[in-house]
């Protein structure tokens, strides 16, 4: 399905100019590809360049060798004005824009297209509204920023790149400070612009669980293994999101799609358990108090067996003690002993 | 659609204000610390007789040409402080707080204590204009270049103080080398006082005050883009450092201008903004700049009818009046900047 990418470089550094002839440089030789029609997250801990990449990107910062390719023409060669009808941003800077209502907003995002005092015509007016249409912020179209809340400015903001009508837009962090309520749908709004919209769509982000859901190809930026490039589900059961943050106390579980703290097992406990949701959060409690737990009954270093029926219903067997558990709160108690 | 009943309503505030500042204006021209008939003023705009040649003069030479000057002061300082509120995203910028007609004080100064006295014919004025607009566009220059690493507004308000105190310093220093007379001239032109400008500087005065306006509503597309800040604006085509420049020229034109005639007229460029939004509740600069502009005219053209003291006791100096009206209004705005759209991001 994907033909050429928008955006691709090859052996791009990027990084900064501190002082004259002084780089510092964040990431060697970097190779990349965003295509149309999908939706990019790029994820990576703090300080892995994630924002410095994305400025690299939409051209606010050079890169320190290599170039980036938009549309097959190098960034550079591309002026002023075309370059703001080729890639939209969203980024967490503060804004003045309180006084202004949303549709007064949205159509700033038409600037690149209007003549010099920026005067409106009808077709700007019909692409501004289908902008707030599509974000599902027309009903607040005559209400004033300050009065929005965190989410909604943020569908504005996205709405304000949409009615900029660039094939790629490239956001920075845009559900952070946000509700699980608002990050779900701001996510879902950005892969439907993405697929339905056929544009380029890479947003840099924290919450791995809904990048994982939605994203349909993911850039993973580290310090130590660079940027590693793929669809979602190729990148997750090929293990490299464990790299992803190379730090021993957290590993990646691809079954259930999220970080979870390594665990220092000092004992094991054997788990019988038919029912999957049983299952998962038995292995919680257990690995949060300290216990490894295992369903095969091959080794014999077990600790206890726990055989769980339902959330009231568990045995535990450890020697020859056999006692009925009607609660998680009696299973932590006995963990406890 | 929104847009046409904002503008609709818009469109009845500048009609509103437009005929106020007409009103405002003629009345300029009935009031002043020599009482004359009204219906004496009217003969002699008419070109008719008069009961005293001495009231003609005045009309003509004196109320006229203050009344123009208060029209276009008024617009040049509150335009100033709109454009700096907007470039440096602060709402309690403005061209004194800022310092920079310090800065044009400073280069009247040093024109003055140069060339004598700064009332001498169109060289006179054409040097000081020159000699505040270099010192008001120093300023602006060094504040801008604080900007680019000074995140915080406040600091930035804190470091444009400094620099008016430096440059206050400066003058300071100048006048303590200066004979009496300079002193006392620098002074009384320190106090504010829109009768500096006679009939035949009128032409150079209004000149340079429309250049600086024009360059101002040549920036309204750039200015709206700023207000999402410098990064989103340069997303949106703008070019940042041309469009800081032009803001830059137009704000050292329009403060120096008026400062080199006027003196340094206090709160009008910080407080007019403020009235302007609060008005419109808008921030949209489209409506914006018009309105700023006219509420500027009518707060400076009504301070100048205010210092006019009842019963032939002559007129107090403008910087007197202008904070009565300008600084009830920034209090207003701080303690309810909660409330006020326009504070918020």
């Amino acid at each position: 399905m994907n033909s050429a990418p928008v955006i691709s470089a090859q052996n791009l550094d990027i990084g900064y100019h501190i002082a004259r002839n002084a780089t510092k440089c964040v990431h060697q030789g970097l190779s990349l590809s965003l295509y149309a029609g999908e939706l990019t997250c790029l994820l990576g801990a703090n300080g892995a360049g994630k924002s410095t990449l994305l400025r690299t990107l939409s051209g606010a910062q050079p890169p320190l060798s290599g170039q980036v390719i938009i549309n097959g023409t190098p960034l550079n060669d591309i002026n002023r004005h075309h370059l703001s009808q080729t890639i939209g941003v969203v980024l967490t800077d503060k804004t003045a824009i309180g006084g202004l209502t949303v549709a007064e907003v949205v159509a700033l995002g038409r600037q690149p297209h209007t003549g010099f005092f920026g005067k409106l015509s009808t077709h700007d007016l019909t692409v501004t509204h289908e902008s707030m249409a599509a974000c599902g912020i027309i009903e607040k179209k005559d209400h004033y920023m300050a009065s929005l809340s965190d989410g909604e400015r943020q569908k504005v903001m996205i709405a304000k790149a949409l009615a900029q009508e660039c094939p790629i837009v490239l956001l920075d962090e845009p559900t952070a400070f946000l509700d699980i309520v608002s990050r779900i749908e701001i996510m879902s709004l950005l892969h439907r612009i993405a697929t339905q919209h056929q544009r380029a769509i890479l947003l840099s982000t924290h919450d791995i669980e809904q990048a994982l859901v939605l994203s349909d190809r993911l850039w993973l930026l580290s310090r130590q293994s660079g940027l590693t490039i793929g669809v979602t589900e190729d990148l997750i059961l090929s293990g490299h999101l464990d790299h992803l943050f190379p730090h021993s106390n957290i590993h990646f579980d691809p079954l259930h799609g999220c970080y979870y703290p390594t665990v220092q097992r000092h004992h094991s406990i054997h788990v019988m358990c038919d029912d999957e949701t049983l299952l998962h959060w038995t292995i919680n409690i257990l690995n949060r108090n300290g216990y490894g737990a295992s369903i095969d009954n091959t080794t014999s270093k077990h600790t206890a067996t726990l055989h769980v029926i339902s959330h009231d219903m568990m045995t535990w067997k450890q020697g020859n003690q056999v006692l009925q558990l009607t609660s998680f709160e009696e299973l932590t108690q006995q963990l406890h002993q | 659609m929104i847009r046409n009943t904002h503008l609709s309503y818009s469109s009845i505030i500048i009609i509103v204000l437009s005929l106020t500042v007409v009103g405002l204006w003629i009345a300029n021209l009935f009031i002043g610390s020599v009482s004359i008939p009204a219906k004496e003023v009217i003969n002699i705009l008419m070109g008719q007789e008069c009961e005293r040649e001495s009231w003609r003069y005045i009309i003509w030479e004196s109320r006229l040409p203050q009344a123009v000057t208060a029209l276009l002061a008024g617009c040049s300082l509150s335009v100033a402080g709109l454009l700096l509120q907007t470039t440096f995203n602060n709402p309690l910028a403005g061209p004194s707080i800022l310092g920079i007609d310090t800065g044009a004080s400073l280069g009247v100064a040093i024109v003055m204590l140069a060339g004598g006295s700064i009332l001498s014919g169109a060289t006179g004025f054409i040097a000081t204009l020159i000699g505040a607009f270099t010192g008001a566009a120093i300023v602006m220059a060094v504040i801008l270049f604080f900007s680019t690493f000074v995140r915080n507004n406040l600091m930035l308000l804190i470091i444009g103080m400094m620099v008016g105190y430096l440059t206050s310093s400066i003058i300071s220093l100048l006048n303590f080398f200066a004979s009496a007379n300079q002193v006392h001239a620098y002074t009384m032109w320190g106090m504010g006082n829109l009768g500096g400008v006679s009939l035949q500087q009128l032409p150079y005065f209004a000149t340079a005050t429309v250049c600086g306006l024009f360059i101002a509503f040549m920036l309204i597309k750039p200015l709206n883009a700023m207000l999402l800040g410098t990064r989103y604006a340069e997303n949106l085509g703008v070019n940042i450092s041309l469009t800081r420049n032009l803001l830059l020229i137009a704000t050292g034109l329009l403060t120096a201008t008026t400062t080199a005639y006027c003196g340094p007229i206090t709160f009008i460029g910080l407080s007019t903004p403020h009235i302007a939004r609060l008005i419109l509740r808008s921030s949209n600069h489209n409506t914006l700049l018009p309105v700023t502009m006219l509420c500027g005219a009518i707060v400076l053209l009504l301070c100048n009818i205010l210092s006019v003291l009842p019963n032939n006791n002559g007129i107090i100096p403008i910087n007197a009046v202008t904070p009565i009206i300008g600084a009830p209004v920034i209090i207003y705005v701080i303690v309810n900047q909660k409330k006020i759209n326009y504070f918020n991001e």
